[in-house]
């Protein structure tokens, strides 16, 4: 009976398969009568074909007896209740009831699942292998995987049904037999496996080779002597044209044969263009995979520059004078590059490149940071920038995603700064991130740091030194500390700034500041004196002895630079010894001991003293480190040897620390591997290889008919399920194709053979509509520059029709000559112009330093037009230094009586010119922090500059002052008054700082900091905030100098008090219509043809005022909306435009006072 | 590649663990410890740890840490998510992530696991899949499943596995053809002392829950594609008819899945719909400090700011609160100092205001910083960035299914600097 029983089941199995196939039989029917919840139930029995139990019950009989004894053996050592549950388990496990078994199995694999040993109820659970029940049988499954590598032999009782499985007519039984077999990890069944995972290889269904790829590493790390057999099959594997096979087989092959790179020759094209339509763990493993070859395979497609590294990386995003200086280096180096054949991206590397691009927009993260990998590696440097987008994408991710993707990016900032600088503020950190996430945010913000951007990032840093985050705030320190060693225009303010947290009361802040103080300072010997002599004054107030002593070790070593205040200090702090910390002791010994060895003329005596004092500490280390200097500095009679040479110990020079970038050098890893985020190299982890020096033979990558598509053919008569490819459209509808998988040769050969003779055309066919693409989205953003552009041309005509006049004036002589001059009659206007125009021209120029990659096109579009930009902006530079002297030149005579000046005219003017391009970027800044909307045309940049101090009544002291409109960062009711001083003297003003305020009640004025040192011809920007108490009332204070105090007041226009509201139209009118009666103030009058459009109303009103645009339905209205800084009422303005010119301007202001004054000031602004 | 699972919960205990190779020891765990001693915080673990004989790969999610032991080279991201799919995956199946739903469905979890990994490596983890593969618990099953002895593993083929859109299960019937997409935009910002706004950025995603029969073939196009800057996809979408004509075309998953996400481009300026009135002060002497705070309506676009929450993480000096809200409820944690303001609607008329005095630590100096306020709201029916569906149509199928799209934004990571 039991062969009967064994004969027909597997025809049922057959049936109820095809039923399952069919999915919707009436044989269902039946099945669902049973079960009335659980539809297709019944049809599945079978799918795991069975080993009938009474096979099994021969061997129970004799096993179990034995099995009992050992286990009763074993129970005497365990605790006493086990055996019995244990018991239990088994009983469960023989009864006849499914559910009981499953019930059994439950508890078993909870007990695996909390790591407790199930071992010993192996016998009884491998008997049930053969168990009808589906989820009993997958849960033995469970139970044999996790322990049969313990009980090898019990474990081949279940494998003769695994073998049977293997042959059974349903795919998936197969590939489930197969799995589970590989899966189990007994030595002896290798050959069976290996025979087993040969068949599965040229299995007619592609689950079933899948499932053989995934089983050939089990096999392999079962026995690595099979290498070269599984290498066959991997082969085999590889030439596999499904998505389901490839990523399942280039990970087989990436665990046992990563060095048979020529494996992929033949299947590299195949692999590309499948790559889109493998499941995104394939892709992951086949990216990785493809990198390292394309590293073997093409040549560097950067290799040109690679010539010139430090030039290629401004060649990316390079300033205007890029293309000269690679002309010149390209000149230098010439004759090596002309040797070398020009470069010529193989089309198969372009393949990779461009198939990979996709994937870009993976859900998955691995996936888009394997291809942002490869595309850091293999592709040519203008192309990398796509990669930055989706890896800013990733750091939205859960904080393991944004920690791996932080490191990586760090490593990339290091060679690609341009890559990441758009998405500065994506980087930004925010208090809740976790500490780690910080502390790498802020590796790639110090990466990020430039010239041009320093000053935003070192406001961010201020924000994140108040952290409560102390280890974040350490880190912040050091990485100003690294800003400043890159950045050298930074490096006063970050020292100033670093020396000010030295007062701080947490003294890891201090600690971290003092160290890197230190670093800076040694870096930098030459300006020394000043810094340590600050130091030198703060430890009469610094407590933190950590801090103090790092002071004295300063001052000691460098003792020298400060001749005069070391001695002191000593004094002091040999006044104070016995009070002091032992650290602090310790550095007094060691300063006592250098100063004597410099100047032991003013210190011996104090010397003595204090290791006097030391002598009888109560610390024995003091003593202890007393007695050994005074040995070794005192001369004695013995003489100690070393003596002489004391000097040479105490004031060896110590090497400058360097500070960089613990990320530097980390590429030479692949990243996104383990082995980068760790950098240490991780097991089995494979080198990225160098770029060959001559490309190996492409053809080899040229595909024959193979000869595995003979078996496919056969594979199509069998397999007769239709499959739709489902990304490739074009061939969606061509009908039942027999998938990728037997889709005829001829056809796909063809095909790939197309791809890759297309890849230069198609390639550069795509980069083109990329381009459209990204020209047209960049269609909105590029509106308001389009009316700026307009703006801008109308200057230009305006002043042209002047231009007549352009040789007059009597004044240009002195100064240095604009080549395109836009000149206009009266003085006032032509102020005004040029104002205006050098601050459009200004912001321009930071778009273009926002948006480089516009500027890039442009450089494409036109190479010629960059020179005559350029030449632009210089001219619009110089401009400003005209406009400067402008108004020094008010009064001549004094400019005669400093001949100085007029030798040397171009000194100030650069430095101001630096100086101003460094407020624009703060101002462009603002711009787009403001909350604005696109539609709001913010208040136009110029800034009009007053005079604070006179060149000559500040005896060559000048100072200009002007509101730059932005938000004072310390305190927001005050208004930000940025203030330049240019020092015209011969020399130094120090010292710079505000004395006595007298400021009306209500007033208050947060200083700027002060200024030490403020060299000859050297311009400096402070910033201070004033709360005018929304009076015009103007602010009194006294300028000190080091030896000079000025009395100076800055008085506001009314216009300055406010700052911008965003409003909409129906807010603007609510509001309104609440500030009628007294508060509105009405005014007409007829515009000029020059003001007759929005825009010139627009920005005449928002230079006249602080207020922002309002959105408007109407196009003969324009509203704004702003509000007083201190008290935040309301200011509204209205301006209605009639027929000719005539208009009608309206302010509602709950301040009339404030409104009256507004009125006239706009008035004045439109009537000009 | 992964060796073995670990789940730990937060007490430090391992309720769960899963071997896909050689078993490895649970004292592999006791480097993990170790490191997350020295973290402190659990978000402060680093995701990878390094030991003489393997690495440890972590995640921390739901309060439960899930630790995976690898011993070769490996993309660490591959793990990390992978790590993070699974833990989506006990999420679908059981409705949370907790240590008591994974110890309540360890049979399930453990069937999971063995599907979707196969010697380290990831199978199966399309949620489609796995569920024909085993069958999600509930109430009711469980209850026929006690009485009738039946399971919950899948009974029909799991054929998913076998086809070219591994995401959508086959005969998929339903009476109800409905498609639901829910745009969802949460608003990152970073708003400063003064209420300048220091970064914002738009980050939105489009969840679908598409019950549909048999195999639609949908066509999703937007109003205004141009504004999305950057887009990922779930994997049934053709990016190919993105690239070209800017729309989605796809097959969808049966059931709810992620669309897409997407960011709006950073040059646009971001509407901030709320402002914020903060004073926050402390005392150099006396111990104490005073707090202001006033919210109101910026930009909302004339509509309702609902679900409002501000939390601030208060200084650790801080002892008590005596604070009064004209509107909502707040509650200060003594322990974590963490205060919450729940205020809910935001009615313009009558500004929500947060006002009292705090007192601080006696003898403590004086925090240096002001808390940050994390604030959150919603806002229904509006996406932020203006993206708008314009049509959604199917082809493959011939009856008309119901069609909705619904609007939602959300505060992201948004928080505003005292």
């Amino acid at each position: 009976m039991n062969p009967m029983q064994k004969l027909l089941q597997l025809p049922v199995g057959a049936v109820n398969m095809v039923k399952s196939v069919q999915s919707q039989v009436q044989g269902q029917a039946n099945e669902e009568a049973k079960s009335p919840v659980l539809t297709p139930d019944g049809g599945q029995q079978t799918w795991y074909s069975a080993v009938q139990p009474d096979e099994l019950r021969h061997l129970r009989a004799d096993r179990e007896s034995g099995e009992e004894k050992g286990f009763l053996e074993e129970g005497v050592g365990t605790v006493q209740s086990q055996p019995l549950r244990h018991d239990d388990l088994k009983e469960m496990l023989d009864s006849n009831k499914d559910s009981l078994k499953l019930e059994a199995m439950k508890r078993i694999v909870a007990m695996i699942a909390r790591g407790k040993n199930a071992s010993e109820l192996f016998p009884a659970v491998v008997k049930n292998v053969a168990c009808k029940n589906i989820e009993v049988k997958k849960l033995v499954y469970v139970y044999l995987v996790r322990y049969a590598e313990e009980q090898q032999d019990l474990a081949l009782l279940s494998i003769s049904t695994f073998q049977r499985g293997l042959k059974d007519p349903n795919q998936l039984i197969r590939a489930s037999a197969l799995r589970v077999l590989s899966s189990i990890r007994v030595t002896i069944i290798v050959p069976i496996m290996m025979l087993a995972i040969k068949e599965a290889a040229s299995d007619m269904s592609p689950y079933v080779r899948k499932t053989a790829a995934h089983a050939i590493p089990k096999l392999y790390s079962l026995d690595p002597d099979q290498k070269d057999q599984l290498i066959e099959v991997i082969e085999k594997l590889l030439a596999d044209k499904t998505t389901l096979v490839a990523g399942s087989v280039v990970m087989a092959f990436e665990e046992v044969c990563p060095e048979r790179i020529d494996l992929i020759h033949k299947n590299y094209r195949k692999l590309c263009n499948l790559l889109i339509d493998v499941e995104e763990w394939g892709q992951v493993v086949i990216i990785n995979m493809l990198t390292r070859y394309a590293r073997t395979q093409f040549l560097n497609p950067n290799i040109n520059e690679s010539l010139l590294e430090e030039g290629c990386e401004k060649a990316f995003y390079g300033s205007d004078d890029e293309d000269e200086s690679k002309e010149e280096s390209a000149d230098a180096e010439v004759s090596t590059v002309a040797k070398r054949k020009p470069y010529v991206m193989d089309p198969d590397h372009r393949l990779l490149l461009r198939n990979t691009k996709p994937l870009l927009q993976s859900r998955n993260a691995a996936v888009v940071m394997a291809v942002a990998q490869l595309y850091f590696h293999l592709a040519p440097k203008a192309e990398v920038g796509v990669i930055a987008k989706a890896l800013v994408r990733l750091m939205r991710s859960h904080s393991e995603v944004q920690y791996v993707v932080l490191q990586n990016v760090a490593t990339m900032t290091i060679k690609r700064r341009g890559m990441f600088e758009p998405y500065l503020k994506s980087f930004y950190i925010r208090s809740t991130d976790p500490t780690q996430i910080k502390v790498l945010k802020l590796e790639v913000l110090t990466n990020l740091a430039n010239e041009t951007n320093i000053s935003t990032i070192l406001r961010e840093f201020q924000t994140y030194i108040k952290s409560m985050d102390k280890d974040f705030v350490a880190a912040t320190i050091q990485a100003i500390g690294r800003c400043a060693t890159n950045i050298g225009e930074v490096r006063d303010t970050c020292l100033n700034g670093l020396v000010q947290l030295l007062s701080n009361r947490d003294e890891l802040v201090v600690a971290e500041s003092v160290v890197v103080i230190k670093k800076l300072l040694q870096m930098q010997p030459e300006q020394h004196s000043e810094i340590i002599k600050h130091m030198a004054k703060l430890t009469d107030n610094i407590q933190v002895p950590m801090a103090r002593a790092s002071i004295l070790w300063l001052i000691g070593e460098y003792c020298e630079h400060v001749p005069k205040i070391a001695p002191d200090v000593l004094r002091k702090m040999a006044k104070t010894f016995t009070n002091e910390e032992d650290i602090v002791k310790l550095q007094i010994i060691n300063l006592a001991a250098k100063l004597y060895l410099t100047n032991s003329k003013q210190t011996k005596l104090l010397t003595q003293y204090v290791l006097n004092l030391a002598k009888y500490d109560q610390n024995y280390d003091i003593r202890d480190r007393a007695r050994f200097i005074r040995q070794l500095i005192v001369p004695m009679d013995k003489g100690g040897a070393l003596s002489k040479y004391a000097k040479k110990l105490f004031l060896a020079l110590k090497p400058a620390p360097v500070l960089e970038s613990p990320f530097k050098d980390r590429d030479h890893f692949q990243l996104g591997s383990l082995s980068h985020l760790l950098n240490a190299k991780a097991g089995a982890y494979q080198e990225l290889p160098d770029w060959p020096e001559v490309a190996p033979d492409p053809s080899v990558r040229n595909v024959e008919v193979p000869e595995w598509t003979k078996c496919s053919s056969r594979d199509k008569r069998k397999d007769k399920k239709v499959e739709k490819p489902f990304y490739s459209d074009s061939e969606g509808e061509s009908g039942p194709t027999e998938s990728a998988d037997s889709g005829s040769d001829s056809q796909s050969d063809s095909e790939s053979r197309s791809g890759s003779s297309e890849g230069s055309g198609s390639g550069s066919e795509s980069e083109d509509s990329e381009e459209d693409e990204a020209s047209d989205s960049e269609g909105l953003e590029e509106a308001p520059k389009g009316r700026k552009i307009v703006k801008s041309k109308m200057k230009t005509s305006a002043s042209d029709s002047a231009a007549s006049d352009e040789s007059g004036g009597e004044e240009r002589n002195v100064r240095p000559k604009p080549k395109h001059g836009k000149r206009s009659e009266s003085e006032e206007e032509e102020e005004e112009e040029s104002e205006s125009e050098s601050s459009e021209s200004e912001s321009e120029s930071e778009q273009e330093s926002e948006s480089e990659t516009d500027v890039k096109r442009k450089k494409k579009v036109s190479t010629a037009s960059a020179p005559s930009k350029q030449t632009k902006k210089t001219n619009v530079e110089k401009k400003e230094t005209v406009e400067k002297k402008e108004m020094s030149l008010l009064d001549l005579d004094d400019f005669l009586s400093t001949p100085v000046e007029s030798t040397t005219p171009q000194v100030t003017p650069v430095n101001s010119v630096l100086s101003n391009s460094l407020v624009t970027d703060l101002e462009g800044l603002s711009l787009t922090d403001s909350m604005m909307s696109a539609v709001n045309i913010t208040s136009s940049n110029s800034v009009k500059m007053y005079e604070l101090l006179h060149r000559i009544k500040g005896e060559g002291l000048a100072v200009e002052y002007c509101f730059s409109r932005q938000p004072f960062s310390l305190d927001m009711h005050m208004i930000a008054v940025q203030i330049h001083f240019t020092n015209n003297t011969s020399s130094e003003v120090k010292n710079l700082h505000v004395e006595e305020p007298k400021l009306q009640s209500g007033m208050r004025m947060k200083e700027f900091q002060e200024i030490d040192v403020l060299p000859p011809s050297a311009t400096v920007t402070a910033v201070m905030g004033i709360d005018f108490c929304d009076s015009t009332q103007a602010a009194n204070f006294q300028l000190c100098t080091h030896t000079r105090k000025f009395f100076v007041s800055i008085q506001p226009p009314v216009g300055e008090l406010m700052m911008p509201v965003f409003m909409t139209e129906n807010e603007f009118k609510k509001e309104q219509g609440k500030l009628m009666g007294m508060n509105e103030i009405s005014e007409k009058l007829v515009l000029g043809e020059m003001c007759r459009n929005d825009l010139a109303i627009v920005q005449r009103v928002t230079s006249a005022a602080n207020i922002g645009r309002v959105p408007c339905g109407s196009d003969k209205e324009c509203r704004f909306a702003g509000k007083t800084v201190t008290s935040g009422s309301l200011v509204l303005v209205t301006v209605l435009t009639k027929e000719g010119g005539a208009t009608q301007l309206t302010v509602n202001c709950e301040k009339m006072v404030i409104g009256t004054m507004l009125v006239k000031d706009i008035l004045q602004a439109l009537s000009q | 590649m992964i060796h073995s699972l670990f789940l730990i919960n937060s007490a430090g205990d391992i309720f769960l663990e899963k071997h896909w190779k050689s078993v490895v020891g649970r004292s592999v765990c006791d480097y993990f410890f170790e490191a997350q001693e020295k973290a402190g915080e659990p978000e402060n673990v680093p995701p990878v740890i390094s030991t003489p004989h393997h690495y440890l790969i972590n995640i921390f999610r739901d309060r439960i840490f899930f630790v995976s032991v690898i011993q070769t080279e490996v993309p660490p991201l591959f793990v990390i998510e992978f790590l993070h799919r699974v833990a989506e995956t006990f999420q679908d199946y059981f409705g949370e992530c907790s240590e008591s739903t994974i110890k309540d469905n360890v049979v399930i979890v453990y069937e999971l696991l063995e599907e979707m990994l196969d010697n380290g490596f990831p199978l199966a983890t399309e949620s489609n899949i796995l569920k024909e593969l085993i069958k999600p618990p509930t109430i009711l099953r469980s209850m026929v499943n006690t009485i009738t002895g039946s399971s919950n593993v899948g009974a029909t083929l799991p054929t998913g596995q076998l086809s070219t859109i591994p995401w959508r299960r086959a005969g998929v019937k339903y009476t109800n053809n409905e498609a639901y997409f829910d745009a969802i935009e949460e608003i990152d910002a970073i708003i400063d002392k003064s209420g300048s706004t220091v970064c914002a950025e738009i980050q939105g995603v489009i969840d679908a829950c598409v019950k549909l029969t048999g195999m639609p073939d949908l066509t999703l196009s937007f109003m205004n594609p141009r504004l999305l800057d950057d887009v990922s996809f779930h994997p049934c979408v053709r990016f190919k008819r993105w690239e070209s004509e800017r729309v989605l075309s796809f097959i969808p998953p049966d059931g709810s899945f992620r669309l897409m996400s997407y960011h709006v481009s950073a040059q646009n300026l971001v509407a901030i719909p709320i402002y914020v009135k903060q004073n926050i002060s402390f005392f150099e002497s006396g111990s104490s400090g005073r707090l202001d705070i006033t919210l109101g309506p910026k930009q909302t676009m004339g509509k309702q700011v609902e679900g409002l929450t501000v939390t601030m993480h208060m200084p650790k000096v801080l002892l008590s609160v005596n604070l009064t809200a004209t509107q909502g409820t707040h509650k200060f944690d003594p322990v974590t100092k963490v205060l919450v303001w729940d205020i809910g609607k935001l009615n313009p008329q009558k500004l929500p205001n947060l006002k009292g005095s705090l007192s601080v630590q006696s003898g403590a100096p004086k925090p240096e910083e002001n808390p940050t306020l994390n604030i959150d709201f919603k806002i229904q029916q509006l996406a932020i960035s203006g993206l708008k569906v314009s049509r959604l149509d199917m082809y493959g199928e011939k009856y008309k299914p119901f069609k909705g799209v619904k609007y939602i934004t959300k505060a992201g990571r948004f928080q505003v600097r005292t």
